[in-house]
């Protein structure tokens, strides 16, 4: 019993402080980051963002449309049954603007852009090419860090607007077909109940999400070990860890943005 | 007689318990090429990581060009940086850039050369490793010598004072192997440059070196000109130098299953 306990005590203890130093590393990396921002290269910069667009655009598309009438298959015949057919546009353009679309862009794009940093950035370490980088006097923080944490702050955003339209047409589709709600109805509901604030918040969210992305997938590539498995278990952990992120700074920045501030 | 351009003064260096460098010391003065040699595992690479700011010494002092870089900071480094060249063991060419922009990275980073003056130096440098008409292919499509070779072009593309050259012949056939030697050579012609060149392949250390050390558990076994070193008393090192170094050693590992995996 007392062996078992130590072992438990130890096993706690080391999550702990390995837990504490990632922290520690992810935390370092963010302000060299910012330090360094002025060092950025404008077309390093320029073309990570056109790719960073073009390769999430449709994913987040797809997911936003999808769950946009999913919301509105859930409540439109609820919402008639109770007479509130003229809230049903309303609820799924908040819904989408404070916090399906900042959150599902923001998982898709930790899925498919945060993932590729990663492993991009891991296979650059793996195959001493991030040495190479040091060698020939350039920090690959300024290099490859800088570049990919702007173009994500500024992409995740503009995204989120494409969410935010193609989430709320999407419940539009369901609800003027499936729920007998007129267009009229739908369009004026979004006009009556939502604010410039719900789009915006939803913006300033998904600032805040790209940081993560961007810090936690260069901080997994950078420290990816052991060749092709190092670099996969470093894409996985980018992956998983920006999610978690995700998901619980979404909790604080609702309660500030929209409980606090709205 | 001058002060050497690379000093290092009694360094160590251990991974955790293992100690890798057990206060070595050696000078390499300007325009010499001093060849490291030894078995593999000895620490040849840690001694270029430490040249170049890669890695850190336990303790010892390296002095390059007059300057004790062990207390340097990363800035401080690469201002050095910018005077010296690394040919990697497995190359390490930007695999999203082709060999023309790899070749011309550092001049990108570091001048304000125009595109034409660049194009100008990176067409002389890859006719100079004789890879003239490949700016456009990309490292992925490129041979091992010619990897190796455009790693050379892009070392030397800032006409640095030190060129570190890092197991430039391993993996290659004789042949190749010859001609990574001469190029190395014609570059300390050409160039004027210091070269350090970590190798086992002895061919290429009597072919390329002025002078060779032998590192061997963690100490410097032997230094020497060629000659001296070819016709050292030392047994290791002629054990060494005829491949017959610890043959028997790993023999009876691997017989009694302790074989290095």
């Amino acid at each position: 019993m007392d062996k078992n306990f130590t072992l438990l005590c130890e096993y706690v203890g080391k999550f702990i402080i390995k837990a504490c130093a990632s922290t520690g590393k992810i935390v370092n990396l963010f302000l060299e980051t910012c330090h360094r921002l002025r060092e950025a290269n404008v077309a390093e910069t320029v073309r990570q963002m056109a790719k960073l667009g073009t390769d999430s655009l449709p994913i987040v598309v797809v997911t936003t449309m999808c769950t946009g009438m999913v919301l509105a298959v859930q409540t439109a015949k609820e919402f008639v049954r109770f007479g509130a057919a003229n809230s049903v546009g309303g609820i799924v353009a908040i819904a989408m603007g404070r916090e399906l679309a900042p959150v599902l862009a923001g998982v898709v794009v930790a899925g498919r852009i945060g993932a590729a940093i990663a492993a991009e950035i891991g296979t650059m370490k793996v195959t001493e090419q991030i040495d190479a980088l040091r060698v020939m006097a350039t920090n690959p923080i300024s290099y490859l860090v800088v570049p990919r944490f702007i173009a994500i702050v500024l992409m995740l955003p503009i995204l989120i607007i494409f969410a935010n339209v193609v989430g709320s047409v999407g419940g539009w589709i369901v609800a003027t077909n499936y729920a007998d709600i007129s267009s009229y109805a739908y369009i004026d509901s979004i006009r009556v109940f939502t604010e410039p604030w719900d789009l915006v918040g939803g913006m300033i969210k998904g600032g805040f999400f790209g940081a993560i992305i961007a810090i936690v997938g260069c901080h997994k590539g950078l420290g990816a070990q052991q060749g092709a498995e190092g670099v996969g278990i470093a894409t996985t952990a980018s992956v998983v860890l920006s999610i978690i992120l995700i998901f619980v700074t979404n909790y604080f920045l609702s309660v500030i943005l929209f409980v606090q501030g709205g | 007689m001058a002060e050497p351009i690379i000093q290092f003064q009694e360094v160590s260096m251990s991974f955790g318990p293992k100690i890798i460098l057990d206060k070595v010391s050696f000078n390499v003065y300007a325009g010499e090429t001093l060849a490291v040699i030894g078995p593999s595992g000895c620490g040849k690479s840690t001694v270029l990581k430490l040249l170049i700011g890669l890695l850190t010494p336990d303790s010892g002092r390296i002095i390059i060009k007059g300057h004790n870089v062990c207390d340097f900071t990363e800035d401080e480094w690469n201002e050095l940086r910018k005077d010296m060249g690394m040919v990697f063991q497995y190359s390490a060419l930007f695999d999203f850039l082709d060999v023309g922009e790899n070749v011309a990275f550092g001049l990108r980073q570091h001048t304000t050369k125009s595109d034409k003056e660049i194009h100008e130096i990176v067409t002389r440098m890859l006719d100079m490793v004789g890879l003239p008409g490949t700016e456009k292919s990309y490292p992925a499509v490129l041979s091992g010598g010619m990897k190796k070779r455009v790693s050379l072009a892009r070392a030397i593309a800032l006409e640095p004072d030190i060129v570190l050259y890092d197991e430039p012949t391993a993996g290659l056939d004789p042949i190749m192997a010859n001609i990574i030697s001469e190029l190395i050579l014609n570059t300390k012609a050409t160039l004027g440059v210091t070269s350090l060149l970590v190798t086992h392949d002895m061919a290429s250390a009597f072919m390329a070196a002025d002078k060779i050390a032998m590192l061997n558990a963690g100490h410097i076994e032997a230094m020497g000109t060629v000659e001296q070193i070819k016709k050292s008393s030392n047994h290791l090192v002629q054990q060494f130098i005829r491949g017959e170094l610890f043959v028997e050693k790993k023999r009876k590992e691997c017989a009694s299953g302790e074989c290095e995996k």
